[in-house]
């Protein structure tokens, strides 16, 4: 009986954690897939059809907003890595004793809800705004300026909202650096940029690495910046699939875009994954 | 202490006047700030190395000896005193900037990069062409036997070799000075014991100036040209292994290394040079005039190795005789323990080999003397 339970533990513990993933993952993924090669509309109900044309449909009329929604997830990205980086840097290398402090502020915004966030942006940059009011009646800028409404501002809050995904496994990753490795580098003639660029940097790549599939996933199919700070002109697919679903209740078609996008996204990260993920490129990084 | 000068050093004979010492301290200190306190971590180091010594830095931890190494190494910068590397002040210049290279307690292999990226980071940096650099890299493997291993990273290496790896990467770019930081610490006792004769035969090889912080006194013994035995931040004696040893300067030089018996009488009378101590209803003779002069009346501390005293059961004719009851016996094979216990209460170790007798001198309970010659106890100290 005891061996019988010995052999069976593994699978007990994955029980739990498997039913939920199959009841609120798996299945409705199957479901979704399904109604993407559906026809129909909400009068008539929808029937499988196979109907494939589904993605190339959505693709010719949405491929911009596919295109948009990639180019500002790789800008956000770009953009979380270049403010994650030094600042979880600096919080692994001269944070001190107050380390979990600095963490902790970079992480309060989490607190409030991402919705109300991005609202509160809104807010902020309107165009007679706390920030752009007083500089246009200073003369500073000129009256028509303004920053919301564009893929500008929808850059800006997918990086703000996302920074801190980028900034955790960053910080993760140099915290784990070892300092008499780079007390080495310097032993052997490497100066501070030197001793940075041959091995805390190729060491920290994988936190990097994964900071960056936390962000590009999300970012790339999120939906909340480009409504509330993009306007009309900024649309990303995540509104698009949002819109075709809720308001027009095109199941088909929003499925059909989802499961696109979700297979550009997997594509994305292999690739990169492939390109990146292996030991000989922080070897060469290293050179 | 601030005062002292960097001639005390030079009265070891085996300095020539015109000789430059591969290093050089004179009146090194290193305080830090410690939760509002300062701490002394050393208070005040002076000493040269030859050039192509091998010169251990021995000591508990704590002591001060890696402090003292990681200011010639440039990572810390002393509080006071100056470092000379070859006659050159480097007091102040980074790390990177100094010819000499360390090998750390634990290796610090660069995980990312395989074993000859690791050998040759320090080539690199300072620009050596390709070729040079794969020619010495090769060579250096072949030294520290990793021939082979090249494409190897640090993580699918054994101790053993992560330590040589380490070595290598250092060696490999010819430094005035070699510091080791107890690098054979993690490593178990056998291969410990291997290693020491390989950096031994390493050192001789390369003919570089060999540093080596240790705790383990044998290690130190057993490897170095001179060591220098150091305690809450000062050196406590400077000298060949042998010299430590059979003539240690101070109790704590006589405890740390081996095994050591102290015991403490008064000065009966001086005679012929020697010095004859009361002790325990016998008698200690020492040399008189080792150290402080000593002077009828003095009560002094004494030490004695193990391996110094013999066992007799009759009074000796000459020299130290000391009666001492047996409380324990050890057999070890090569050579037997015992714990004997003095008539003054002290209790005392004593080694004897096991070349001839088969059987032990003596057993529990026995009543013995106890006899070794003048030259072999040293007054350390007033008692």
């Amino acid at each position: 009986m005891r061996r019988v339970k010995g052999v069976l533990a593994p699978y007990l513990l994955i029980l739990p954690g498997g039913l939920w993933l199959a009841v609120f993952f798996a299945v409705p993924l199957v479901f979704m897939a399904s109604v993407s090669l559906m026809t129909g509309n909400l009068i008539d109900g929808f029937t499988m059809t196979w109907h494939w044309q589904n993605y190339a449909d959505g693709l010719d009329v949405y491929g911009d907003k596919v295109v948009r929604s990639l180019w500002y997830g790789l800008l956000a990205t770009a953009a979380c890595i270049a403010l994650a980086y030094p600042a979880a840097y600096w919080i692994a290398f001269r944070g001190g004793r107050h380390k979990s402090t600095w963490l902790f502020m970079l992480l309060l915004p989490f607190f409030v809800s991402f919705v109300l966030r991005t609202i509160a942006w809104k807010l902020v940059l309107t165009d007679q705004g706390p920030v752009l009011g007083p500089l246009k009646s200073w003369g500073l800028l000129p009256e028509g300026f303004h920053i919301l409404d564009s893929g500008f501002a929808v850059v800006s809050g997918l990086t703000y909202n996302f920074l801190p995904f980028m900034v955790l496994p960053i910080y993760v990753a140099l915290e784990r650096v070892d300092h008499r490795v780079i007390e080495a580098a310097y032993d052997l003639y490497a100066g501070r940029f030197e001793a940075f660029r041959r091995v805390v940097l190729p060491l920290s790549l994988p936190g990097v690495f994964a900071g960056v599939i936390m962000t590009f996933v999300p970012v790339t199919s999120d939906y909340v910046n480009a409504s509330v700070l993009g306007g009309p002109g900024n649309t990303m697919i995540g509104n698009v699939i949002q819109t075709e679903y809720f308001t027009n209740s095109e199941y088909a078609t929003a499925s059909a875009l989802s499961f696109t996008l979700m297979a550009l996204l997997l594509l994305g990260i292999f690739a990169y994954a492939r390109a990146l993920g292996t030991k000989d490129v922080l070897e060469a990084a290293g050179r | 202490m601030t005062e002292t000068s960097p001639a005390p050093v030079r009265d070891d004979p085996g300095w020539r006047d015109d000789e430059v010492a591969a290093i050089e301290l004179t009146g090194v200190q290193k305080s830090y700030q410690a939760y509002g306190e300062t701490v002394m971590a050393v208070r005040g180091v002076d000493l040269a190395i030859h050039e192509g010594e091998f010169f251990s830095l021995l000591g508990p931890s704590g002591c001060g000896k890696t402090t003292t190494m990681r200011m010639i190494a440039g990572f810390e910068e002393p509080t006071a005193g100056a470092v000379f590397l070859h006659g050159d002040d480097v007091t102040g210049v980074p790390a990177n900037k100094r010819d000499v290279n360390m090998v750390f307690q634990s290796y610090a292999l660069f995980p990312h990069m395989s074993v000859f990226e690791n050998v040759a980071f320090g080539l690199r940096r300072r620009k050596v062409a390709k070729a040079e650099i794969a020619a010495r890299v090769g060579e250096m493997l072949e030294i520290v036997d990793l021939t082979g291993r090249e494409k190897r990273r640090p993580s699918e290496l054994s101790g053993g070799q992560q330590q040589r790896v380490a070595l290598a990467r250092a060696l490999v770019n010819r430094p005035r000075a070699l510091l080791l930081d107890e690098p054979l610490g993690a490593l178990d006792l056998k291969l410990r014991q291997a290693m020491q004769v390989e950096l031994k035969r390493i050192q001789r090889e390369v003919g570089i100036t060999f540093v080596y912080v240790t705790h383990d006194q044998s290690e130190a013994l057993t490897m170095s040209d001179r060591i220098a035995v150091m305690n809450d931040g000062r050196i406590e004696q400077l000298g060949s292994p042998r010299g430590i040893y059979e003539r240690p300067a101070s109790r704590f030089v006589a405890g740390f290394i081996g095994t050591s018996n102290l015991i403490s009488g008064e000065v009966a009378e001086i005679a012929a040079g020697e010095a004859v101590v009361e002790y325990g209803g016998g008698r200690v003779v020492v040399p008189a005039g080792d150290g402080a002069a000593l002077a009828a009346g003095d009560r002094v501390e004494l030490t004695v190795r193990p391996e110094k005293i013999e066992i007799c059961t009759a009074r000796p004719e000459r020299g130290s005789m000391v009666r001492a009851t047996v409380s324990e016996v050890v057999y070890l094979g090569t050579s037997t323990s015992y714990i004997v216990t003095t008539a003054a209460g002290d209790d005392v170790t004593v080694f004897t080999q096991n070349a001839t007798s088969a059987e032990d001198v003596a057993v529990r309970g026995d009543q013995v003397w106890l006899s070794w010659e003048p030259r072999h106890s040293y007054a350390i100290g007033a008692a």
